[in-house]
């Protein structure tokens, strides 16, 4: 983050915050390079974007909300199911497909949200755990809609927009993700530097004092609760089309892990944590759990210790000591 | 069906008594410090590792075992709690969330490096195998001898915690720290053992368990949710709120798995929900 000048009005600064810098457009240029230059890595960058994009909806509530979740894999695993259903017994068209997910993962957002948001800490975790099992359980019983346990069979994805077919390689794929993603980008980053997201700042920092002033705390909590459901929805439907299966693991609890670790590790509440975060550990993971899995669990697990003790605020948090000395030094 | 209600509630007391003794540490840890600690079902899980460890390769008897598995992983505790734990008392819920889940991350690795993905097998004692005529009816030994060694174990627990200086100490210290503090209470030491004593009951009762809860490398995330509900139901903090928690959990869970197998889990997480709604501070919690 840029410091703006000491003289400038709260005003200044917000609107400063809000402005458009250069640097925000690296990841979009480094991801239609990668378009250009690994071919052949397509069908994982398609993963990789699928991912920022969950991890995003991840940071508008637990980064800027402070909801401390590990059951975001709920809205994802209802997006995925929805699309996939969708084009199963509706229609093969993509785009209505996200939709139809966005809304399913929104109303059990805003339902969810509604039980789970009158709590806090331990309570609070443990039921957005419940409501993933219980979410996980339904989809493994209701086998007629979902496949169970051997996962959604079927799914046929007409052409976007009627023009462009998904290919083996996984090209159409990782452009309509990149598109997708940089969509919800758009939307989140102004939603944070909006006031509604500076109030859920304040709410994550002093929720007392954001009662007395007279913000309507839970009402803001739910409404970020439902947006981010609703992301993280279109997240999954983007997987369900892209990879056009549907598995019980959309909404396993070790999918709500990893977006919780891969934002951490970018750095949580800055919007391009998500980015670093998820681009990082999809493809260490593809690099390293491929020939040693249980070596993996156990490297993510220190690499989490560590962070938490020497490095809060990820790789992004580091960058910025680093700045900061650099410029001290001058 | 008569008969099927007795079988029911008594599996069910049998399970909600290995959940109870599992959870318990995590209640008082919470109540204490307001620590979030989702490594808990480690050391339960750590427990069974080294109960059944002894058993099968050591030949070493099931009682002893169980006191090995509580002494051995009370002091790995202890180490932890002084070295990392307490390190984060200050932090907030995220950071010790993450801490504790990568605890567990890096814990499931190494059983499953030491151990082998599979199952251990969990041989019961030959005294303990067959049926035991209660005078009415004739009851799994196990189990049985499993409701009687918990029953013993909470009863003193709970003597402990009622009658003895230790006890009032960490009554008062959960009620109101500063002011535990202020009266000249060590409460970081008091913590130490609390934590030692925790962990060490969950190792206890894992060992104890091993045959409802089998002992693999998921233990400590498969049950999670459980030991939270046990806690999260039953009310921070709270000794006695656990023990009801978990009794009903165990008989309601017992008897949905009996009577609806295909949606059992379904409706214990149900059930909760909506006793959350009714009481979102747990049974016995303090709003």
């Amino acid at each position: 983050m840029r410091r703006p000048a000491a003289d400038a009005s709260p005003v200044d600064r917000l609107i400063a915050s809000h402005r458009l810098r250069p640097i925000e457009l690296l990841p979009w240029v480094i991801a239609v390079a990668a378009y250009f230059v690994f071919p052949d890595y397509l069908p994982l960058g398609s993963q990789v974007l699928i991912m920022i994009l969950f991890a995003l909806s991840l940071d508008l509530v637990l980064g800027y909300g402070g909801i401390v979740t590990l059951g975001q894999s709920a809205f994802f695993g209802v997006g995925a199911y929805a699309a996939g259903i969708y084009s199963v017994h509706v229609s093969g068209e993509p785009l209505s497909g996200l939709v139809v997910a966005a809304i399913a993962a929104a109303v059990v957002g805003v339902i969810s949200g509604l039980v789970i948001l009158r709590t806090t800490g331990l309570t609070l975790l443990m039921l957005t755990l419940a409501v993933t099992s219980l979410l996980e359980a339904t989809a493994n019983h209701a086998d007629f809609l979902t496949g169970g346990a051997d996962g959604l069979q079927g799914m046929t994805i007409n052409p976007i927009l009627g023009r462009f077919e998904f290919d083996m390689f996984g090209r159409t794929a990782y452009v309509y993700s990149l598109v997708v993603l940089f969509l919800g980008w758009l939307l989140l980053r102004r939603l944070v530097h909006a006031p509604f997201g500076q109030s859920l700042i304040g709410i994550r920092e002093n929720v007392t004092r954001m009662h007395a002033i007279g913000t309507p705390v839970r009402q803001r909590l739910l409404t970020a609760y439902t947006i981010s459901a609703a992301v993280a929805g279109v997240a999954g439907g983007l997987l369900a089309q892209t990879t056009q299966f549907v598995g019980l693991t959309v909404l396993g609890f070790e999918r709500s892990g990893a977006v919780v670790i891969m934002l951490v590790l970018g750095g949580a509440g800055r919007l391009y944590g998500a980015f670093i975060g998820a681009a990082l550990y999809m493809i260490a993971q593809d690099q390293i759990a491929e020939v040693d899995p249980v070596f993996w669990d156990f490297w993510i697990g220190l690499l989490l210790v560590l962070v938490v003790l020497f490095a809060r605020g990820g790789v992004l948090g580091l960058c910025d000591k680093l700045l900061l000395v650099v410029r001290r030094r001058r | 069906m008569f008969a099927a209600t007795i079988s029911i509630l008594f599996l069910g007391i049998a399970y909600g008594m290995v959940l109870y003794i599992i959870s318990v540490g995590l209640s008082v840890t919470m109540g204490l410090l307001g620590f979030v600690n989702l490594a808990h079902g480690v050391f339960a899980m750590a427990g069974g590792y080294v109960t059944v460890t002894l058993m099968n390769q050591y030949g070493v008897p099931f009682g002893f075992a169980l006191l090995a598995a509580f002494i051995i992983v009370a002091a790995i505790s202890v180490v932890l709690e002084r070295t990392l734990y307490a390190r984060l008392y200050g932090a907030g819920e995220l950071e010790q969330v993450l801490f504790t889940i990568g605890l567990v991350f890096m814990s499931v690795a190494i059983v499953r490096k030491l151990w082998g993905p599979l199952p251990q097998p969990f041989h019961v004692p030959h005294v303990l195998d067959g049926q035991i005529n209660l005078g009415f009816r004739s009851f799994p030994t196990y189990r049985t001898f499993l409701i009687g060694v918990s029953v013993l174990l909470i009863l003193t627990l709970w003597l402990g915690i009622e009658r003895t200086a230790f006890g009032a100490r960490l009554r008062a210290a959960v009620d109101n720290r500063r002011m535990a503090e202020s009266l000249g209470i060590n409460t970081g030491r008091l913590f130490s053992l609390t934590f030692a004593l925790g962990s060490g009951l969950a190792a206890f009762g894992g060992g104890l368990g091993a045959d409802i809860l089998a002992i693999d490398p998921g233990y400590a995330f498969e049950y999670l949710v459980y030991f939270l509900m046990v806690v999260a139901v039953g009310g921070l903090g709270s000794i006695k709120g656990p023990f009801v928690a978990a009794m009903l959990l165990g008989i309601g869970d017992t008897a949905c798995k009996y009577l609806v197998p295909q949606l059992g889990s379904f409706f214990i997480y149900l059930a909760m929900i909506a006793l959350l709604l009714w009481r979102p501070a747990g049974l016995f919690g303090r709003a």
